[in-house]
């Protein structure tokens, strides 16, 4: 096979941008570092329109260590679209930080984890990816240097982090062991069917616990909602959706693509956890006073959601997990955005300081509705189209499941409407309008625009997700 | 050109829609370029519709097969949801008459509205209101027509209450919204189980399907199916029981309420029932409560329509009566004439409605029929027209109603039910009645001295104009002598009704004897004292019928007593039990939570614990069924 570094456009755009960005941070004067922010913009955006323009492409290198296909193209896609929203929209909030450099080129670095992640063929790429990621995004946390909670939520992610990766690692290494290959899709050949060596499952377990933790799925989630709330406001955005949508790309890739084959061992286990996650996130949400710490218990439970997804072990549950991935980024960015911008002038995330914010700035109130109306599910936004995606997959062997997913929606409208009333009902105690940035008026607009789009019409991105989820079959 | 219409269909809602968004969104401060941009969409909105009916009005194959073409919305497995446009002869002859009248009552409105602070406003739902009816007439698909089915909803409510400052205005908008609300529940019901049974709600394919669908297990379901989706339309056309939003719907502008009346809203049910006539035809049953219900309703609101004093009340019992008459022919199976009651309807009660909102332009919103008199010398073409307009409802040959509801007889006569057509036939005389009753006290005899009438500007007259033309002519296109609409539009197999001359005749006899009998009462006899004391002597019938036989009376005791009451012995039920679970519940919850936050302390040792904890405890839980692997991991690796 020949050598196609064409393949890794992606990746070669990104390592370059991230490079350029870290070095032109060191040496131009501080007061042009502004300039940085659109500079990643344009990077990524171009990163992304290459990954669009490879939609097609199919291939593998290094013996298939490195899968191209529209699985993974789709998931780069995902990650890049969150990363050029959240760049887009957050370049205020990086500006005070005062560390330009660090932050666009450490994030650039974190879309290569990502897009690597997607790609991974093997355990070793698998590894790599994610320790990039996870690594990036463990200075990212810690990045604003004058805010304490910002320095502790940096240490518990980088300890507990770690202790994710060493089971991880353990786990990569037993199945490696039981199976002799450290290929995925050669490991769906090795064990097909029959007993299940103990160890095999036990690494199973600890694949799934060192992967429910980037996922934030109960009960590996306990770092979450601190960390959430400790890291700089667009990181917890990029964390929320890029990290998990990588880690979600793996998960499938892993159990799938690899373990397929006893699936018996692991279903009701994943069934389990994602009907754990959408109890205790959805509960626990109820309540938070903290936006952040309240869209970090959400987050929890639209992890149990998707996973949904892995239950049904289908290419149905495929193509409802990279839809409801895809649409997520939207609703998540949306809302995050908003966060941001109310911080910028109210410099608090407490939910009673929302108060009235429909006055002060209508179009905030109406975006932050309208994403956190799409993640509950109601028609006809987004959420709705992809939990009807993921639930139909399974309705019909796990009709529990579904059951319980369709009451703790409806469990979850209940905290997000509370914002809703605030935002709407409250009198503001500063009648002061917030003037929202171009930029962030557009990134808001777009996901506003996005998220009614997807579910007034989602047939398109149905189709798309159909081919890519046929792909994932193949190899 | 027409070839491109008819592809291009969709654009006939899509265009006013969009000027719904230009104007809300844009041109909202500039209240003339509001309208413009409205007017204009509209035109062009009636443009395609126009080419597209001509289309198909002139190629002999969509006589039986209707042109289809959609777009997959949404597909899974089990589920697949297309949108897209069926195009036959009654959506081609629909969306023309809709954009029609739509576009007349914009203009109208342009002089009607002039100088209202929410005129831009008004334009942008006006727009809305029609993209909505238009959408729900070509779509392919129920689920489709659901979603224009609400959104006809809501405009009439946003339009009925545009009045905010109103109290009645507001209460209105909630009546209609409310009362078509239980409508649409039963409708939704109908619309899942049809999905259920039969796999798809695509109409053209349920057209397919049903007639040929031999399972007979599900006679119960059909019946229950055809019940529910007759609800909606219950509700949407203004039948008994869910008629009383309909009367009190004339508190939103009047061209709103022509616009309801007529074109949009109302017909809405009409049409969805004929759409899916081949559901109804398979359940006797369900056809025949049609009927009853229509003949029922057309009566009970004409009679109700005698006594009422306020013009537009009377005309909104009318078109409650009217829209009986076409659920009637609906039941005895004639889509024919229903439609055609349906076509010839809209023109003669949009005509009213405009001319009646002329009449209240004039004389500064004096509502009461006694208070006017004469006004036919000093607004010569609303009077005329409005004569026009009256002498085609009270169905006076050859204006277009009388066509129209003679073929609705005619249809009830020949499928044998008499006690159905006498209902009918009397209905035509007391319709004659109260119509003409309306007209000799508003128009005719002494003018009154405080009124100072003006006729009204041309943009309100010259939409009456072509309304009274449509009127008169609008009927030609059905007669015995030249049946073009009994050919196009037909549910199963055209059958050309043999014209029946008795009948006909009766039915010109008995319009005539009401017009008659108007004239007497309220023009010759007007001031002698026996005619004075008929509403005295008869004050029981009167007064049951001027408060409309109390049935909002009824619904108000029904809401007090048995709503109320009941919800007082549920209340105490919702303390004791329901509330005990739920706040059991939410201690659990709580306790729960308050567990669960506890493990959530902030300390690194403690989250790294429950990590491995549940690593560990995940693991045993899954080794438990089989004892070596317990073993194993229990006790390390030693066999």
């Amino acid at each position: 096979m020949p050598f196609d570094i064409s393949l890794l456009t992606v990746e070669i755009i990104l390592a370059a941008l991230g490079l350029a960005i870290l070095v032109m941070g060191l040496i131009i004067p501080s007061n042009t570092k502004r300039g940085l922010g659109p500079i990643t913009v344009i990077g990524l955006i171009a990163a992304l329109a290459s990954a669009i323009a490879t939609w097609n492409v199919q291939g593998s290198l290094f013996e298939g260590m490195f899968l191209v296909d529209q699985y993974a193209t789709f998931f780069k896609i995902t990650c890049l679209s969150a990363a050029v929203l959240v760049t887009f929209g957050c370049m205020k909030y990086v500006d005070q930080m005062k560390a330009q450099g660090e932050y666009y080129s450490i994030l650039v670095f974190s879309v290569l984890g990502m897009s690597v992640m997607a790609s991974a063929g093997d355990f070793i790429t698998l590894f790599i990816g994610l320790e990039l990621m996870t690594i990036a995004f463990i200075i990212l946390v810690a990045l604003n240097k004058r805010s304490a909670k910002s320095a502790e939520a940096g240490i518990k992610y980088v300890i507990l982090a770690s202790i994710s990766s060493a089971a991880l690692l353990y786990g990569l290494s037993l199945v490696y062991g039981m199976s002799g290959t450290i290929m995925i899709y050669d490991v769906a050949r090795m064990v097909v069917g029959g007993s299940v060596s103990p160890l095999f499952v036990f690494g199973l377990v600890l694949l799934v616990a060192g992967l429910g933790f980037k996922i934030s799925t109960v009960p590996f989630h306990m770092w979450s909602p601190d960390v959430y709330e400790g890291a700089p406001t667009p990181v917890t955005a990029f964390l929320a959706v890029g990290s998990k949508a990588a880690s979600f790309a793996i998960l499938l890739r892993l159990f799938m693509g690899g373990f397929i084959g006893v699936a018996e061992t692991w279903v009701l286990l994943v069934a389990i956890l994602a009907a754990m996650s959408m109890v205790i996130g959805n509960l626990l949400a109820i309540p938070q006073t903290n936006i952040k710490r309240m869209l970090a218990y959400s987050s929890i439970a639209q992890a149990g959601y998707i996973l949904v997804g892995l239950v049904a072990a289908t290419e149905a549950g495929v193509k409802g997990v990279m839809f409801y991935s895809f649409l997520y980024v939207f609703a998540t960015m949306g809302a995050f955005v908003v966060v941001t911008a109310v911080y910028d002038k109210v410099k608090s995330d407490e939910i009673a300081d929302y108060a009235g914010l429909a006055q002060r700035a209508p179009l905030l109130a109406v975006v932050l509705t309208i994403s956190m109306l799409s993640m509950a599910g109601i028609p006809p936004l987004a959420g709705f189209a992809g939990k009807l995606y993921l639930f139909k997959a399974i309705i019909a062997d796990y009709f529990w499941l579904a059951l319980l997913g369709l009451i703790m929606s409806m469990i979850s409208v209940y905290y997000y409407l509370r914002v809703c009333l605030v935002m709407y009902r409250d009198e503001p105690i500063d009648n002061t309008p917030i003037k929202t940035s171009g930029n962030v008026t557009v990134v808001l607009v777009v996901a506003m625009i996005a998220t009614i789009i997807l579910g007034i019409y989602p047939g398109p991105l149905s189709e798309v997700t159909n081919t890519a989820a046929s792909t994932f079959f193949l190899h | 050109m027409v070839e491109f219409a008819m592809n291009h269909t969709w654009l006939v809602p899509l265009l006013p829609a969009l000027s719904f968004l230009i104007i809300i969104f844009f041109t909202r401060p500039w209240p003339r370029l509001s309208s413009t941009v409205s007017i204009a969409f509209m035109l062009s909105s009636f443009a395609v519709a126009t080419l597209a009916a001509y289309g198909v009005f002139t190629d002999a194959q969509f006589k039986h097969e209707p042109l289809v073409y959609a777009i997959r919305w949404f597909g899974m497995e089990g589920l697949n949801i297309d949108v897209g446009v069926l195009l036959g002869p009654s959506s081609a002859m629909m969306i023309f008459m809709v954009t029609l009248v739509a576009s007349l009552i914009q203009i109208y409105s342009t002089g009607y509205m002039k100088g209202d602070p929410g005129y831009s406003v008004f334009f942008s739902y006006l727009s809305l209101f029609a993209a909505s009816m238009l959408g729900l007439i070509i779509s392919s698909n129920l689920l489709q027509l659901f979603v224009f089915w609400e959104l006809v909803g809501l405009c009439s409510y946003l339009l009925i209450g545009f009045y905010t400052h109103k109290n009645s205005a507001r209460e209105a908008a909630k009546k209609a919204f409310i009362t078509t609300r239980i409508g649409d529940f039963g409708m939704l019901l109908g619309m899942l189980a049809i999905q259920i049974i039969f796999g798809t709600l695509n109409l053209y394919e349920l057209g397919q399907i049903m007639p040929n669908f031999e399972d007979y297990t599900t006679a119960g379901m059909m019946t229950l199916i055809a019940v529910l989706l007759f609800i909606g339309p219950i509700g949407k056309s203004g039948q008994f029981p869910l008629h009383v939003w309909l009367p009190d719907a004339m508190e939103g502008p009047t061209p709103v309420s022509a616009l309801i009346h007529a074109a949009t809203m109302v017909v809405a049910g009409v049409y969805l029932v004929g759409r899916t006539m081949f559901l109804f035809v398979e359940v006797e049953s369900a056809m025949y409560l049609i009927a009853v219900v229509g003949a029922f309703t057309a009566f009970f609101a004409a009679t109700i329509a005698v006594t009422q004093r306020e013009i537009k009340r009377i005309l909104a019992y009318s078109t409650v009566s009217q829209l009986g008459y076409m659920m009637l022919a609906l039941g005895v199976g004639s889509l024919t004439a229903s439609f055609f009651h349906l076509w010839t309807h809209a023109f003669f009660k949009a005509l009213m409605f405009l001319g009646a909102g002329s009449v209240l332009h004039a004389l500064h919103h004096k509502a009461d029929v006694w208070d006017m008199g004469g006004l036919i010398k000093k607004m010569p073409i609303t009077g005329w027209t409005f004569v026009i307009g009256g002498l085609a409802i009270a169905g006076i040959p050859p204006f277009a109603g009388f066509w129209s509801k003679d073929e609705i007889l005619l249809a009830t006569f020949n499928e044998g039910h008499y006690l159905l057509f006498t209902l009918g036939a009397v209905t035509a005389f007391l319709t004659a009645f109260y119509i003409w009753r309306m007209i000799f006290l508003t128009f005719f005899g002494e003018e009154k001295p405080d009124n100072h009438p003006h006729e009204s500007p041309l943009s309100m007259t010259i939409p009456l104009i072509v309304l009274a033309v449509m009127a008169t002519v609008g009927g030609l296109i059905g007669t015995p002598m030249n049946p073009h609409w009994q050919e196009w539009i037909f549910f199963g197999e055209s059958h050309h009704i043999v014209p029946n001359i008795p009948i006909m005749l009766v039915s010109i006899a008995l319009a005539a004897a009401g017009i008659g009998l108007a004239y007497v009462l309220y023009i010759k006899d007007r001031n002698k004292a026996n005619v004075k004391d008929l509403a005295i002597r008869f004050k029981p019938v009167y007064t049951l019928l001027y408060n409309k036989y109390y049935m909002d009376e009824m619904y108000l005791w029904f809401n007090h007593k048995v709503v109320d009451g009941s919800a007082r012995m549920t209340h105490l039920f919702d303390i004791y039990v329901v509330d005990g679970i739920v706040n059991g519940l939410g201690a659990v919850t709580k306790g729960t939570g308050g567990i669960l936050r506890y493990t959530q302390n902030g300390k690194i040792q403690s989250y790294a614990l429950v990590f491995f904890l549940a690593v560990l405890v995940i693991t045993i839980l899954l080794a438990f069924n089989d004892t070596t692997s317990m073993a194993l991991v229990l006790g390390g690796v030693s066999k």
